[in-house]
C-alpha cells in the first residue's frame, strides 16, 4: 500500500450557503454547507475544501462561522480559501478549525505573503490556487485574476516554482477553460505542473464523468477537486473512488 | 479528564472535539497544573520542529512533559509533538528535541513532499493503540519523520518512499506522526483506545 490519491469535494460559499455556478457565473443554490459537508464525509471524501466567494465583510463573518461549525462534526482535514489577504486572516480560519488554507489573488499581488504564512504557521497549511488558463506565454499556461477574466501576466510554471520556494504545501491547479464545462480535465496543463512541482498538485475545474478523474490521476494528479458533479448528485465521491480503486489505483475505500 | 497543551500551535478546536468523542471532560490549556494533573496529556504541534520547541518552552512544556514522564503519567503526542519527543531534528538546522525516545528526526526521502494525505499503517501485533484498525488509513502531513525503531518500545511504520515511524508505543508515552483527530473513524478509535487505556 502506498498513499492513496484523494478525492476533495470543494463547496464554494457565499452568505452561508453553497453556490456553484459555471465559470463563476450564474450561482445557483445549492445548499448548506455544513450538511454537505457531513454528506461528503459520510461518502468518504478524503478531504473537504470550502472556497468563500463572499463579495462583503459581512459574509465573511458568516464563513468563519461556517468553518467552526464543519470542525465541530468532521474529522477529515478541512481546507478554506477565498479572500484571504493577510497573517491575521490565516490566524483567524485556523484558529475556527481549519487544517489549511489557500491564497490566489494576494499572493499575486504581494508574493512575500507565501513567505510570511509558512514561516509561522508551516507550509503544510499553505495551499497555493492557481486560475490557469491556455495563452501564448513561456509554457502555454498562463496566471489569471479575478475568476479568469484578467490576465496577470505570469506564467504558470513560472509561479508555482516560484511559490514552492517561497514555502507553499500544495498547488490547487483549477483549469478556468474547463472550469464548469463538465468536458474532463486540462491533462496537459496536470502534466506540466507535475513535471516541475516537488509538491503535491490538486487537480480541479473540469469534472463531468466518472472516468475524469482516473485520466486527471494518471496525469500526475496528487489528488483532485470537484464541485458540482457531487452537489448535484450525478455521482458520488464513493463512486468515484470505487471506479479508481477497480482500475488498481491506491485509494482509500 | 484529558488536557491538550496549547502552545500556540494550529487548529486546536477538531482535536478536542476528536477526544471529547470518547473522553466526558477534555480541556485545551498551558496550565502546568492542569497538564500535570490530567489523566492524560496530549501533545499536538504542527509548523516547525524548531518554532515548536520554541513555543513549547515558552509555556513551560518541556517541564510539564518531564514532570509526568518522572510520575508515569501518560502522553500522547501528534504529529511534531511526536517528533519533539526525540532528541534532535535536522529541519532547517540543527534542534534538540526534549530526549525522551531515542533517536533523530530527518527529512523523509520522497520525491514529493510533505506526505500529505492518507496512508496505511504496518502495526507492532501487540499494539494497544491499533486494536481492531490494523488495517485503515490515516491522515498524515509531513515532511520529517524518526526512522530508526526505538528499542524496548512498539514501533508502527509506514511508507512513504521509505519506511518510517508512524506510531510508536511504550508504556505512558504514546505518539502518532499521523493525525488521529483527522482521520475519521480510524482515527476516532484509535482515540478510544488510548482513552480506556489511561
Amino acid at each position: 500500500m502506498t498513499l492513496a490519491k484523494r478525492i476533495i469535494p470543494c463547496l464554494d460559499v457565499a452568505n452561508g450557503r453553497v453556490v456553484k455556478g459555471t465559470n463563476f457565473k450564474d450561482l445557483v443554490d445549492s445548499g448548506d454547507p455544513v450538511e454537505l459537508a457531513k454528506k461528503y464525509d459520510f461518502q468518504g471524501a478524503d478531504e473537504l475544501t470550502f472556497l468563500d466567494i463572499s463579495a462583503s465583510s459581512e459574509e465573511r463573518e458568516t464563513t468563519i462561522e461556517i468553518v467552526r461549525m464543519a470542525a465541530e462534526q468532521i474529522f477529515i482535514p478541512l481546507t478554506v480559501g477565498g479572500g484571504i489577504r493577510n497573517i491575521d486572516n490565516v490566524n483567524e480560519l485556523l484558529r475556527a478549525g481549519a487544517d489549511k488554507i489557500s491564497v490566489n489573488t494576494a499572493a499575486i499581488l504581494r508574493p512575500e505573503l507565501l513567505n510570511e504564512i509558512s514561516d509561522r504557521f508551516g507550509n503544510q497549511v499553505l495551499v497555493l490556487s492557481v486560475d490557469a488558463r491556455r495563452a501564448p506565454t513561456k509554457s502555454g499556461f498562463e496566471v489569471t485574476t479575478h475568476g479568469g477574466r484578467q490576465s496577470s501576466g505570469l506564467d504558470v510554471l513560472t509561479w508555482v516554482t516560484e511559490a514552492i520556494s517561497r514555502g507553499v504545501g500544495e498547488i490547487l491547479l483549477n483549469s478556468m477553460d474547463a472550469d464548469g464545462t463538465k468536458a474532463g480535465f486540462d491533462l496537459e496543463m496536470i502534466r506540466a505542473v507535475r513535471e516541475i512541482s516537488k509538491v503535491p498538485v490538486i487537480a480541479s475545474g473540469g469534472a463531468g464523468a466518472i472516468s475524469d478523474f482516473a485520466d486527471a490521476i494518471s496525469a500526475g494528479a496528487d489528488a483532485v477537486l470537484a464541485a458540482s458533479v457531487f452537489h448535484f448528485g450525478q455521482f458520488s465521491v464513493q463512486d468515484v473512488k470505487k471506479d479508481l480503486a477497480k482500475r488498481g489505483f491506491s485509494i482509500r475505500l | 479528564m484529558i488536557a491538550i497543551l496549547d502552545y500556540g500551535s494550529g487548529n486546536l478546536r477538531s482535536a478536542q472535539r476528536a477526544f471529547e468523542i470518547s473522553s466526558s471532560e477534555v480541556v485545551v490549556t498551558s496550565d502546568p497544573k492542569i497538564c500535570i494533573e490530567a489523566d492524560g496529556l496530549v501533545v499536538p504541534g504542527v509548523g516547525a520542529f524548531a518554532a515548536c520547541m520554541a513555543q513549547l518552552a515558552s509555556v513551560g512544556g518541556k517541564e510539564i512533559i518531564s514532570s509526568r514522564i518522572e510520575k508515569e503519567r501518560a502522553v500522547f503526542g501528534i504529529c511534531v509533538g511526536m517528533q519533539v519527543l526525540f532528541e534532535e531534528s535536522d529541519e532547517k538546522k540543527m534542534c534538540s528535541g526534549l530526549g525522551i525516545l531515542a533517536g533523530n528526526v530527518s527529512e523523509v526521502r520522497a520525491p514529493i513532499l510533505p506526505h500529505m494525505g492518507w496512508n496505511t499503517v504496518k502495526p507492532s501485533p501487540e499494539s494497544n493503540l491499533f486494536r481492531g484498525i490494523e488495517e485503515e488509513s490515516f491522515y498524515f502531513v509531513h515532511s520529517y519523520a524518526a526512522k530508526k525503531f526505538v528499542s524496548g518500545a512498539l514501533n508502527t511504520t509506514t511508507f512513504y518512499g521509505e519506511e518510517f515511524l508512524s506510531a510508536i508505543e511504550r508504556g505512558y508515552v504514546v505518539a502518532t506522526q499521523f493525525h488521529p483527530e483527522k482521520s475519521g473513524a480510524a482515527g476516532a478509535k484509535l482515540i478510544a483506545n488510548w482513552v480506556s487505556s489511561l
